[in-house]
């Protein structure tokens, strides 16, 4: 490689002569650059000392270089419009006539400069931006509120449609997603709930054994789990499971157009997608956060008869007596509505996928964080109400 | 006699479980021609270039890229290759999380340490010299109808300046006139660039009108090469029912009249 004789000058009355060499391609593009930038900015240096300028014109002779590709043909031409921004003329010799038409092609493009509008980084500029991203998370809320409201509605309209044709529900369907979204997810389900009432379960026992209160552990972990820890549990690990496997699905659906197509075809997207998707979670949560809230209750007392030395026996006496069917019912009424706000979000966000790979990843993860807030506050709000009516 | 062949394979065989999709195939690339290849479906075109370019196992053969065997160089002397070639998928394969411009500098960005503006500079002409404007730049791929899709993905083949042009199905989804203004398109950028193609098509217009020479594959091996004279000379059932089938659009015909008039 011809490495440091890429390009060389002298100045010589009046004219600027560069003698270009070596590889004039992609790899030298960057040294190149710097090159001819510092011999631009000698010209203007030379004119400004000397009055009269002494480079009125630049010759660049190319008969030593190898190689021309489409950088080297670009950085000549930004050259002669850089001289002629000065007024100054540039001649080439020594070009062979096939990297001539290289540079007849570099010639014809790019003609209005890419301006550089990089923005300034002032700080009038920084507030606005702040102003401006808080501005628009807030009317997002809004919008979210709206769409999310519209898709209760669609999905109520196509219910009961549903109720009036039953034939139009899709069975095979709802079978099929009550299979991944229910069955499958119980050993996971199971093993998080058990392993969870037996950490409350020790933490009661190590604590309220200072005050020799180890038999109320029973009533916490009772009460606890099946009022709040199981349903909780379960619908959280619900949004995180199946609420981004749903969002996924449709979001890819709807990339590849699979979802414009069923609407060409006649069908509601809503109707066919969504809607056994809604309501196969509106079943299944109740039915997980039964079997979580079990599976809580067994481990609070294993731990409760090897930690706790608490005989089994006891254990089912105690929460015979510290709970009641008013807890059970609390905990199972919150199950549905979480599985309606886990699917619909879910749905919805899928929906919103735009073309690309990224908006699928950024979709998936709204979903499930919008999700378990929504969870959460749907959880408070339904203590609210139960402690409001005495339950 | 190597410098004048720019890619060459030998006994190239590859497949997936126990279907040989290649067998024992030999080819050769020479420099500065249009090289079309075509043949059936499944007859294992894609994956002669997904082999040749690495992405597929071959289970036997030699490749040489510039007179190099790949199996006998390092990674870096690799991946120097790998820079002179340039790639167009069918489908574009454009990075849908980035614009069009970045897509186009993001191999300027890793391999070449310029300055952002000559980035700009050079991403812009390149999407001139594929017939978009500069103002698609900041498109998404996603905004992007089927013909632009794919100037935009030759455009980010060309990026880095290969000398080595690798097509998978240029024209293929794009209406008649959109293909007859791809396939002038090619072929002026491989006059100017002096680029050598190796151009998987079906696109019998195309055949006739920008390739040097035509691969025909059959069986998992070439079965003839040659010019598009030497394909309607053929016997080969394949190539008959190609060249001089139904579709064939009077490709036969149109080359004799043209051969009388000069």
């Amino acid at each position: 490689m011809n490495k440091g004789a890429l390009l060389s000058g002298r100045f010589n009355e009046g004219t600027l002569e560069l003698v270009a060499g070596g590889s004039w391609t992609a790899v030298h593009a960057g040294e190149l650059e710097e090159l001819i930038d510092q011999w631009l900015a000698r010209t203007g240096a030379e004119n400004g000392e000397s009055g009269p300028s002494p480079a009125r014109q630049v010759r660049v002779d190319l008969g030593r270089v190898d190689e021309f590709d489409t950088y080297g043909a670009w950085l000549l031409e930004r050259l002669r419009r850089s001289l002629r921004a000065r007024e100054m003329e540039m001649h080439i010799t020594g070009l062979p006539g096939h990297e001539r038409e290289l540079l007849q092609t570099m010639h014809n493009v790019n003609q209005p400069m890419p301006t550089e509008g990089a923005p300034g980084h002032s700080p009038v500029r920084m507030i606005r931006n702040a102003m401006q991203t808080v501005g628009r998370a807030m009317s997002g809320i809004g919008a979210d509120l709206r769409s999310f409201n519209a898709m209760l509605g669609t999905l109520s309209a196509a219910f009961v449609r549903i109720l009036l044709q039953p034939r139009r529900f899709r069975l095979t369907s709802a079978v099929h997603q009550l299979d991944r979204v229910g069955w499958r997810a119980v050993p996971i389900i199971l093993l998080i709930t058990f392993l969870i009432g037996a950490i409350i379960a020790q933490q009661g026992f190590f604590h309220f054994r200072k005050f020799g209160a180890d038999i109320y552990v029973v009533d916490m972990v009772g009460i606890l789990v099946l009022r709040e820890l199981g349903v909780l549990l379960v619908a959280i690990m619900v949004a995180g499971r199946s609420g981004s496997a749903f969002t996924a699905e449709l979001g890819s659906m709807k990339m590849r157009e699979e979802i414009d197509a069923l609407k060409t075809m006649g069908f509601d997207p809503v109707e066919v997608l969504i809607l056994p998707r809604v309501l196969v979670l509106i079943v299944a949560l109740p039915m997980l956060t039964f079997l979580g809230s079990m599976a809580a209750l067994y481990g609070g007392g294993l731990v409760a008869w090897l930690y706790g030395g608490m005989d089994p026996d006891i254990y089912i006496e105690r929460l015979k007596e510290a709970i009641n069917l008013t807890h059970f019912k609390v905990g199972l009424i919150k199950a549905p509505f979480m599985g309606a706000v886990i699917g619909v979000l879910a749905c919805m966000e899928g929906l919103k996928v735009r073309g690309s790979a990224a908006s699928l990843g950024q979709q998936t993860t709204r979903s499930v964080v919008k999700s378990i807030f929504m969870v959460i506050v749907l959880d408070g709000l339904f203590a609210m109400f139960f402690a409001a009516i005495g339950m | 006699m190597s410098s004048n062949i720019i890619m060459r394979t030998r006994d190239l065989s590859a497949g997936f479980g126990d279907h040989l999709v290649l067998n024992g195939l030999s080819l050769d690339v020479r420099r500065g021609e249009i090289l079309g290849v075509v043949g059936g479906s499944g007859a294992g075109k894609s994956v002669l270039m997904r082999t040749i370019l690495g992405l597929l196992p071959k289970r036997s053969g030699h490749i040489e890229i510039f007179g190099e065997d790949l199996d006998e160089i390092d990674d870096e002397r690799h991946q120097t290759i790998e820079r002179r070639l340039g790639i167009m998928f069918q489908q574009g394969a454009l990075f849908s999380s980035l614009t069009v411009l970045q897509n186009i500098q993001f191999q300027m960005r890793e391999n070449l340490h310029i300055s952002q503006r000559l980035a700009d500079e050079m991403a812009v002409s390149k999407l001139e010299m594929v017939g978009l404007q500069a103002d698609d730049g900041a498109k998404q791929p996603s905004e992007l109808s089927g013909g632009m899709t794919k100037r935009v993905a030759l455009a980010r083949a060309l990026a880095l300046d290969p000398e080595f042009l690798f097509l998978d199905e240029p024209t293929s989804g794009l209406d008649p006139i959109s293909a007859g203004e791809f396939d002038d398109l090619i072929r002026t950028l491989q006059k100017t660039l002096g680029l050598s193609v190796f151009m998987i098509t079906h696109d019998l217009e195309s055949l006739y009108a920008i390739t040097d020479r035509i691969a025909v594959l059959a069986d998992g091996r070439v079965v003839l090469t040659g010019a598009l004279e030497d394909m309607l000379k053929s016997d080969h059932p394949w190539v008959k029912s190609y060249f001089q089938g139904k579709r064939s659009g009077g490709i036969a015909a149109r080359l004799e009249r043209q051969k009388q008039r000069s």
